[in-house]
């Protein structure tokens, strides 16, 4: 059967193929008045011949304009729920008497990082120097912060239950691993843009481009950490007849925290990376800037806020990493060692 | 009926098993498939009993398939083809739920490298099997802190697995697996990990436990001294063949083949044979010079004794527990029980 099963497969990509090459043929303005010209003049063995072209940009746009006009109201919908939630967050904070939140960041990271005091005087002196930078910026990084935490709860919503089922599943690991290879390397303004069309100007598009951009990290350390787990330990759970929930609640995850909250650390990471690259299609926050510095060929400027971004990943790095070693050394024993 | 029946099971790890058990039923060997094939033969036509009560002992070297076997009694492993019967059920009709409860209630199991949860306290590790089962915090910490004294590792139940050695984790492996009080106990190399001297502590502990409690026990082990100490039967395997079934002193007095005969052929006899295996009885007795008499208990170990007879050049009486002769043992007969040739004679008589 599985021989039969592989030559199967094959015969099915080369119909694929040759249907792909018929419908390139039969498409293109460029083809030649019969076919049997082919095989008298070989010129088109020359250079690529125009006919051989993959009509596939009128097919992706029309696909596009269709996605816009009939689901339009569940993007609108997204929007709104995610606009709404931005709105409240960045004003709430913003409200806030700048010495409140900074004490409220500081104490979050004292017991986040179950109260080291040399981190929390590292992430203190960040804080501060956010908005001493320049007293501009500390509205703006308020900004930054709460995009940035609302693609990070996106990704963990959605990374960590597709990384369980990855790694439960070898089918679902084989068909969404190319897509998280596509998510990783397809270059970001072919995601920024679209994003624009879908969800307008503003916040929105820079959350959904962080998702894209930063989930892979967090479902490919989820799907490995729950791998990793001893087999031996598994086989135990099994044995003594765990059933699926308790043997992930109970043993796997636990045992795959410390990789999880590493992809939760890169997820913050690349989510910084990319809400100022947002900037560009008009997100506000820190990120705009180094386009506004850049723009007015101000260097000063535009080095004074990369080092604010610079301030607000130390924080955000600091503040994730920490919780990670805490949880460690929980699930782990192994006090008075640094990981 | 046995506790535990094996009845033909083949297991062909690969691609497609079910294409390549006919050539294994047709007796090719695992070389042979493993050449053609691609497929690792893992038990071939494997069939034994193992009955209530009993410590059955698995032996084998590395990739033997003693492994797989004992995952095939509570189903971590499926087998190709062939039944698993345990108390009467074949294992292969129960259901996912089924299998659960199978597993939480009817047996339980030992690991090589322990299987310990690093992420919990001995306590907690202990009573896992009662936390799956849906026990409460106080009723089920009760049962572990028994079982945990029982192996005596009193005053560790709140350190985690990688605070203690590989000895003391051992025993929490044990606890573990005694808490759920059930039936049978599979031990896949249990001891294997450990160093010698807290290997025979540990055996004797479960020889100990396994006097008082009687389960069902399945062990794996690839050292044919810890199976003679602990198996009442032994299956030996080779190659996922089982190649003799027997009691201790069969397989030493017997072996079925060449590769058993290696397996025993360094084995200290005085260790594992009885008295009474070697004696005449009484009826035969007219021969023997019965002036100079040790007197013997019949179920002592050769070399128990035999400093004392060989000092004093006598024979023995062999006596029961209540002081009856039952037999004698001569110089002649010791010293060939306790030598190579012994077997070969047997071998013929045979």
């Amino acid at each position: 059967m599985g021989k039969y099963k592989k030559h199967i497969l094959y015969s099915l990509y080369l119909v694929a193929f040759v249907a792909m090459v018929v419908v390139a043929y039969t498409s293109s303005k460029y083809r030649p008045e019969s076919v049997s010209v082919l095989f008298t003049d070989f010129s088109w063995l020359g250079n690529w011949p125009k006919w051989l072209d993959l009509p596939l940009m009128p097919f992706l746009n029309e696909g596009f304009d269709k996605l816009i006009k009939e689901y339009g109201m569940f993007f609108e919908g997204i929007n709104n729920f995610l606009l709404g939630l931005y709105t409240q967050m960045k004003n709430f904070m913003v409200g806030l008497p700048w010495p409140l939140l900074m004490i409220s960041v500081i104490a979050l990271c004292y017991f986040v990082s179950g109260r080291n005091m040399g981190t929390t005087i590292m992430v203190a002196f960040c804080v501060f120097f956010l908005g001493f930078l320049s007293p501009r910026y500390w509205d703006k990084c308020i900004m930054t912060t709460c995009i940035v935490v609302i693609g990070m709860l996106l990704c963990l919503i959605i990374g960590i239950p597709v990384g369980i089922m990855m790694a439960r599943n070898k089918k679902v690991r084989n068909a969404i691993l190319p897509v998280l290879d596509l998510m990783q390397t397809i270059p970001s303004f072919c995601y920024l843009i679209p994003g624009i069309l879908l969800f307008g100007l503003g916040a929105v598009p820079a959350i959904f481009a962080i998702f894209v951009y930063a989930v892979p990290p967090l479902i490919r350390l989820t799907d490995l950490g729950i791998r990793l787990v001893d087999k031996e330990v598994i086989e135990a759970a099994e044995a003594f007849g765990a059933n699926k929930k308790q043997k992930l609640w109970g043993v796997q995850l636990p045992l795959a925290l410390p990789n999880i909250m590493q992809g939760v650390n890169q997820c913050t990471m690349m989510s910084l990376a990319m809400v100022v690259i947002a900037s560009m299609i008009g997100t506000r926050g820190i990120g705009d800037e180094v386009l506004l510095g850049l723009q007015q060929l101000n260097v000063g400027m535009a080095t004074e806020a990369g080092i604010a971004i610079v301030l607000l990943a130390i924080i955000f790095d600091r503040i994730t990493q920490s919780y990670g070693e805490k949880i460690q050394e929980r699930t782990h024993h192994k006090k008075n060692i640094k990981l | 009926m046995s506790k535990i029946e094996i009845k033909n099971v083949y297991k062909i790890f690969g691609d497609q098993p079910s294409k390549v058990l006919p050539m294994v039923q047709e007796g090719a060997t695992k070389e042979e498939i493993l050449e053609k094939t691609g497929h690792t033969v893992g038990l071939d036509n494997v069939s034994l009993s193992i009955e209530e009560g009993e410590t059955f002992v698995c032996m084998g070297l590395s990739g033997s398939g003693k492994s797989t076997l004992i995952r095939h009694i509570n189903r971590l492993i499926d087998p190709t083809s062939g039944v698993v019967s345990v108390e009467g059920t074949n294992v292969m009709d129960l259901d996912q739920k089924k299998l659960i409860e199978f597993r939480r209630h009817k047996m339980s199991m030992v690991f090589q490298r322990f299987g310990l949860f690093p992420h919990k306290t001995v306590l907690e590790n202990v009573g896992y099997g009662l936390e799956v089962q849906g026990q409460k915090p106080d009723e089920r910490n009760k049962t572990a802190m028994e079982k945990i004294e029982a192996v005596g590792l009193t005053g560790f139940e709140h350190q985690y697995p990688n605070q203690l050695s590989g000895g003391m984790q051992q025993r929490v492996g044990l606890a573990r697996a005694l808490a759920t009080n059930t039936d049978i106990m599979l031990m896949d190399e249990a001891f294997s990990a450990l160093d010698p001297l807290i290997r025979s502590d540990m055996q004797k502990q479960l020889i100990d436990l396994q006097s008082e409690l009687k389960k069902t026990i399945v062990f794996i082990t690839h050292d044919l001294d810890e199976s003679l100490r602990l198996g009442d039967h032994i299956g030996i395997l080779n190659g996922g063949r089982l190649v003799q079934v027997g009691t201790p002193i069969e397989i030493i007095m017997n072996p079925a083949d060449d590769y058993v005969e290696a397996f025993v052929k360094d084995v200290n006899r005085a260790k594992v044979i009885k008295a009474k295996i070697i004696m005449s009885p009484v009826s035969s007795s007219n021969g023997v010079d019965k002036t100079n008499l040790v007197k013997v208990q019949e179920d002592q170990f050769l070399d128990e004794f035999l400093p004392k007879v060989v000092c004093s050049n006598a024979n023995c009486e062999v006596v029961d527990k209540n002081g009856n002769v039952k037999g004698y043992i001569t110089q002649k007969e010791l010293s060939k029980a306790l030598t190579k040739e012994h077997m070969a004679n047997a071998k013929k008589s045979k």
